[in-house]
């Protein structure tokens, strides 16, 4: 059930041991310096990068194909400050860097990656990396940006400095990577590494004050950039601007997600249907036909539709994580975080979950405090991932009229989304506020956030993201998706009734396995304004959100009445509106996913947390849904 | 100390009253003894506020920045910021 968001295992390859042959090398740098960008060019692989620290917590390995080298293992770690462990995913990078990592092949070369445009701090790391004495290569990241911006270093001085090779090149361009082969043929050859005599450096002062006279003696000088850095910040955290360019920021990705991603997702919606009929007649009629057709086609294209519209937030997400602006947004929202108690190092998993629940709780290992992290965890599903918008949007497009304000700036469908949003946040924030301040009380910790440089996204990585985004899309529902649809058909054809004549069919939706099991389930949702088939949608979508809607595709499409509607019109057949806005506030709180539930017990290593969390948010999202249908009978 | 400086004032460190492990991060993020500290900016609500130090920004919340100690940044420059 691991379908959200995660990369297959990664299996070395078994070279037979020779004595000191090169085989594995790892990437080492501080938080932030363009390491998984590096390690994506090197391998030809896909791992997710973002311009903000902490996108990496775990090492991830990959072969590197992409400079020629596919016999030799890369390792992509976290990034570290300093060789001593301050959190999980830091202990995590010396761990595998010392070779003490149970199952992680110990590195035989170094490649150290640190940022050109902060290098004097970032040379703090450089003397207790190289003190390993293993072979490094040192790579001054950001080339690019650091020409164009007038800094300057003398590379050659540096490296003599150091007594490593050094070489610059840009990992988002590609530039001067041929350094690395070079370098790895080198050590295959096995050149004696000269073992060099560091200072030993034991604080942190004495470090900085190390790197400080080696940036000085290699004529380092910054970029001048950080101007045009502080002067967008001057209005993105202006004290009036900064948070209404917030709002506007948010408010402006769901308005093009409806009004320029809606016709889209409709015009997809068409061809789907059209696929569907041209193969009707290539198949023969009968069973067969209706279980691949009004089972399992019409099923998984109700939730395919949306494809487009969930790339579209993905673009959006992309540009945001990509430009540098995650960590500002994190300084606007700071004093709402600390108001709940939540660790200021929160904010950016809580972000990341508004794509997935499942990388976010990955990423709370930056978050040193334990109860900090736990607290992190338990509130994360609350954030309106992607999976929940199938569900809105289907709901919203069908119960929800298309009326403008502001001379059709401002939608009402846009409204409804944004409260849907704001709801599963306001429902984080309590929860956060109720855990922090009872079971998992702590000292307040420290926030100390890093504002990166603002640098322009690439259409290469924003390219990337939206194909690995429908990637992960089209294979849940080409799994689970899938699966749940085929099984449904034939619960909902079961049992077989056989006429007196002797013909057999299938039974009345309503007497069929899954409408007696509905009908059985209805009691406990009919006062949230649901029929049975939202209830099997309910149970089905356990599995993942997305499940509800190739659910009631399916149910709708099995029914008499409504077989040949679409799936929008059927719903109005028996749904009210207070029932349809119930619905949605069941989904911005109930925790309807497996993967989740999945990775918080491997995170916390017991069941009783995702237990207690899966009770938790089911609770409230009946209390708030019973609510909701009450409050749209007594005014609607 | 740090956090009664005004937006657009500079300082330089003296040292820090925090627990080890925070100090130790801190100091790596460029906060150490003799360092020129410049205080760019507050968030829209008033904290934290970003600083700029050895070339980075850095935002810090109060009671962090009032745990670390200032001295006025004076005309003879201290010798590590004129190593950059």
């Amino acid at each position: 059930m691991s379908a959200c968001c995660e990369t297959p295992a990664f299996v070395p390859p078994k070279n037979p041991p020779h004595a000191g042959q090169l085989r594995t090398v790892v990437l080492i740098g501080p938080p932030n310096s363009g390491k998984s960008t590096l390690f994506n060019r090197l391998t030809g692989l896909r791992q997710k990068v973002a311009n903000f620290p902490g996108v990496t917590v775990e090492q991830r390995m990959g072969l590197m194909a992409g400079v020629g080298r596919a016999d030799l293992t890369l390792i992509d770690l976290p990034g570290i400050y300093s060789l001593d462990p301050y959190s999980e995913d830091a202990r995590v990078s010396i761990d595998v860097l010392r070779g003490k990592m149970v199952g992680t092949p110990k590195p035989d070369a170094v490649l150290m990656v640190l940022d050109s445009l902060h290098l004097t701090r970032q040379l703090m790391l450089a003397a207790p990396v190289l003190a390993l004495g293993l072979p490094t290569l040192v790579l001054l990241n950001m080339s690019d940006l650091m020409d164009a911006r007038g800094g300057h270093i003398d590379a050659l001085e540096l490296a003599r400095e150091l007594g490593a090779p050094v070489a610059q090149i840009s990992a988002v361009n590609g530039t001067g990577l041929d350094a690395v082969p070079l370098f790895l043929n080198q050590q295959t050859d096995r050149a004696a590494a000269k073992p060099l005599t560091l200072p030993v450096v034991g604080n942190a002062a004495s470090a900085h004050s190390w790197a400080a006279q080696v940036s000085h003696r290699t004529g380092y000088r910054a970029p001048l950039s950080v101007e045009g850095t502080r002067k967008i910040d001057s209005v993105l955290l202006h004290r009036i601007w900064g948070p209404l360019l917030f709002l506007l920021v948010v408010i402006g990705v769901f308005e093009v997600v409806f009004s320029i991603g809606q016709p889209l997702s409709d015009g997809f919606g068409v061809i789907l249907a059209d696929v569907g009929n041209l193969i009707r007649p290539l198949l023969p009629a009968g069973w067969l036909q209706s279980l691949i057709l009004d089972g399992a086609w019409k099923g998984i294209s109700s939730v395919l539709v949306f494809l487009p519209q969930i790339l579209l937030l993905f673009l959006f997400i992309g540009i945001l994580e990509d430009s540098g602006y995650l960590s500002r947004a994190a300084l606007i929202a700071d004093r709402v975080m600390r108001t709940t108690g939540l660790n200021g190092k929160a904010f950016i998993p809580l972000l990341s979950a508004y794509a997935c629940a499942v990388p976010a709780i990955m990423a709370t290992r930056t978050i040193e405090n334990k109860r900090d992290r736990m607290a992190t965890i338990l509130v994360a599903p609350f954030m309106t991932c992607s999976a929940r918008l199938p569900v809105y949007m289907l709901l919203i497009a069908a119960f929800i009229p298309n009326i403008t304000y502001l001379h059709g700036f401002l939608g009402l469908r846009t409204l409804t989304m944004l409260g849907l949003y704001l709801a599963g946040f306001v429902g984080a924030m309590t929860t956060a506020w109720l855990l922090k301040s009872s079971i998992l009380k702590s000292s307040e910790t420290p926030f100390i956030l890093e504002l990166p440089q603002y640098r322009m996204p690439t259409l290469r990585s924003l390219a990337l993201r939206l194909l690995d985004r429908a990637k992960v899309f089209l294979r849940q529902a080409g799994t689970i998706i899938l699966c749940v649809t085929l099984a449904l058909w034939v619960l909902a054809h079961l049992p077989v009734i056989q006429s007196p004549s002797g013909q057999i069919s299938a039974p009345e939706l309503a007497d069929s396995v899954i409408g007696r099991l509905g009908h059985f389930i209805e009691p406990a949702i009919q006062p949230l304004g649901f029929n049975w088939k939202i209830g099997i949608g309910l149970l089905s979508s356990v599995l993942a959100r997305e499940v509800m809607v190739s659910t009631m595709g399916t149910l709708y499409g099995a029914e008499a009445d409504t077989h040949a509607l679409s799936l929008q019109t059927a719903l109005h057949h028996d749904m009210t509106l207070g029932g349809a806005l119930a619905l949605m506030i069941f989904f911005a709180f109930a925790m309807q996913c497996t993967s989740t539930m999945a990775v918080v017990r491997r995170e916390t290593n017991s069941w009783r947390w995702p237990a207690f969390q899966f009770l938790y948010m089911l609770a409230l999202a009946w209390i708030a849904a019973y609510a909701v249908n009450h409050l749209a009978m007594v005014f609607c | 100390m740090l956090s009664e400086l005004k937006v657009g004032e500079s300082g330089v460190l003296i040292g820090l009253d925090l627990p080890e492990s925070v100090q130790n991060h801190l100091m790596h993020m460029g906060f150490v003894p003799d360092a020129l500290v410049t205080v760019l900016l507050r968030a829209p609500a008033g904290d934290p506020t970003v600083y700029s130090v050895d070339g980075m920004e850095i935002a810090l919340r109060r009671e962090t920045a009032a745990a670390i100690r200032m001295r006025p940044a004076t005309a003879d420059v201290p010798q590590l910021e004129a190593a950059q």
